[in-house]
């Protein structure tokens, strides 16, 4: 009896994580079309108030290094090597921002200095420990994407 | 000035984000100890899409660029003093010093640091003053080799470069193989590396002067090197810097000295054609 129930709850259990693992989708899983990725990542919402701490963060996004963005003017150093974002949210769809997030090259082209931030690299002698993993996490891509659509101007 | 490089407006937007962000690149001249005029802007090669090449002096603040306007205020000077002292003492089973066959170095090495990296007859190879200089320690002083960035090597680097500091970099590429290092080294160049997918060219060719965050982009030109960093507050050399460049990338770094570090140094070095030679340059 108890063999049998501690049976079936570890299949339960392996369900479970099997469910949690699928509902993140996987770098290699990612579609672009149309310059969009329609659904969540993690299948769930993502938490402004953190992706604006991972948009600022040097080492998650770090958009400040290539964006301005007038949300965060206490942040003293604001890049401009690409376009100022302080209303972006108004200017595309989250589909389109969750694209450009996941994998910009494939939104503005190969030449784009813009890194893909969930697109896993192994070649081009990255560093060992980060070689095939994406810079970020899908829930901190969920995060930003959902920071990003908050910005409409100031 | 900026217009030249088609970067027109971007300086302007920057300087209205960033408040009393100092220095764009300047209009300035640098003028070393009131009288040696400094060639920092040249046109570029052909091959470049600049229309000048330009001297990372222009890209930092006036209080580091007035630094290496007075020898006395150059930290980097006192380096080159050291290699001075390092020039005369013997070293080595052979008994003998740089001098012994050198003699003065303000003639024998005059124009040697604006022509590296160079052809070496000898190693079949193209050297940088770090290879040349433990190559005629280990062969002709029967001395132990520099470690790399050892202070003695740093300092002597500096004190050979020196001697040529005002004239303009020029490379000899019809010189035994130098051609195909200087392919070798462009597609380093333009190659990108590491977790943020950078090459060289991301960040000092196609966002030269541009923020990226606190930091004003030069053109990573070497005229200057070995260079002193107030950030580090020592002497850094070439390949010490392209290191921490490809690290920033989160790539794993070339050994330094390594054949593609030595080819990246040749290409870089080109890149800098008619730039007067700095050493020892001050940056931030
Ligand atoms: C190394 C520089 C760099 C970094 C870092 C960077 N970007 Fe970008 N980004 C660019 C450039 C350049 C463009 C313009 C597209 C192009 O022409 O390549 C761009 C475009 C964008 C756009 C479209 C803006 C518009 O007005 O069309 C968005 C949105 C964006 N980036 C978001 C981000 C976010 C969010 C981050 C941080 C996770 C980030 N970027 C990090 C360089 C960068
Ligand atoms: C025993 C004599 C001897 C001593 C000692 C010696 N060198 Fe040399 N050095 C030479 C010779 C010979 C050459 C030319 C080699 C060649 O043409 O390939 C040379 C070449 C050089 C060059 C390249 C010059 C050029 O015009 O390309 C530099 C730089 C140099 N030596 C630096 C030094 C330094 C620094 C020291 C002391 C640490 C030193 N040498 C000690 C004999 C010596
Ligand atoms: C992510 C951006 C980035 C990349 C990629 C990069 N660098 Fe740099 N580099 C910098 C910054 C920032 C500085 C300091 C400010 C300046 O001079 O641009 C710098 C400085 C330099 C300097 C010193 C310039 C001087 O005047 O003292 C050299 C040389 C240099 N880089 C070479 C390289 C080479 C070679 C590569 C490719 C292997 C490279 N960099 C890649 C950002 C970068």
């Amino acid at each position: 009896m108890r063999g049998l129930v501690a049976a079936a709850g570890a299949v339960a259990l392996v369900m479970a994580s099997v469910a949690a693992a699928a509902a993140v989708t996987a770098p290699e899983e990612v579609k672009v079309e149309d310059m969009t990725v329609a659904a969540s990542l993690t299948g769930q919402p993502g938490d402004p108030a953190k992706g604006r701490s991972v948009f600022s963060s040097r080492s998650l996004g770090n958009c400040l290094a290539c964006h301005a963005n007038a949300d965060l003017a206490n942040e003293l150093f604001q890049g401009d090597v690409g376009p100022d974002l302080t209303d972006v949210g108004g200017r595309y769809e989250p589909g389109q921002l969750r694209a450009i997030v996941v994998d910009s090259k494939q939104v503005f082209g190969e030449q784009t200095v813009m890194p893909a931030f969930y697109h896993a690299i192994t070649d081009q002698r990255v560093r060992k420990d980060l070689a095939g993993k994406p810079i970020l996490t899908a829930e901190q891509v969920e995060d930003l994407v959902a920071y990003l659509v908050t910005l409409k101007g100031k | 000035m900026k217009g030249q490089l088609g970067m027109a407006g971007l300086g302007l937007a920057a300087l209205l984000s960033m408040g009393s962000a100092a220095s764009a690149q300047d209009a300035d001249k640098l003028v070393i100890n009131g009288d040696l005029e400094m060639t920092t802007r040249a046109p570029a090669p052909e091959g470049l899409p600049f229309e000048e090449v330009i001297s990372g002096w222009h890209f930092r603040e006036d209080e580091t660029q007035a630094l290496e306007t007075d020898d006395f205020d150059n930290p980097g000077m006192l380096m080159v003093e050291r290699g001075q002292d390092l020039w005369n003492e013997v070293q080595g089973a052979a008994g003998k010093s740089c001098a012994s066959c050198h003699g003065e170095a303000a003639e024998s090495m005059k124009g040697v640091g604006a022509k590296t990296p160079f052809w070496s007859a000898e190693a079949k190879r193209p050297v940088n003053l770090e290879l040349q200089i433990n190559q005629c320690r280990t062969e002709r002083m029967q001395a132990e080799p520099y470690k790399f960035d050892d202070p003695d090597q740093i300092a002597m680097v500096s004190f050979v470069r020196f001697q040529s500091r005002g004239m303009p970099v020029k490379l000899d590429l019809d010189q035994g193989d130098m051609k195909a290092w200087w392919e070798r080294g462009k597609e380093l160049y333009y190659t990108r590396f590491g977790q943020l997918d950078f090459s060289c060219a991301s960040c000092h060719e196609q966002n030269a002067g541009k923020y990226l965050r606190a930091d004003y982009l030069s053109q990573g030109q070497i005229n200057g090197f070995p260079t002193y960093r107030l950030k580090d507050a020592t002497l850094i050399s070439t390949h010490n810097r392209f290191k921490g460049c490809v690290r920033d990338t989160r790539a794993e770094p070339f050994q330094p000295l390594s054949d593609e570090f030595m080819a990246l140094e040749v290409y870089v070095a080109w890149r800098g054609t008619g730039l007067a030679v700095e050493t020892p340059a001050v940056r931030h």
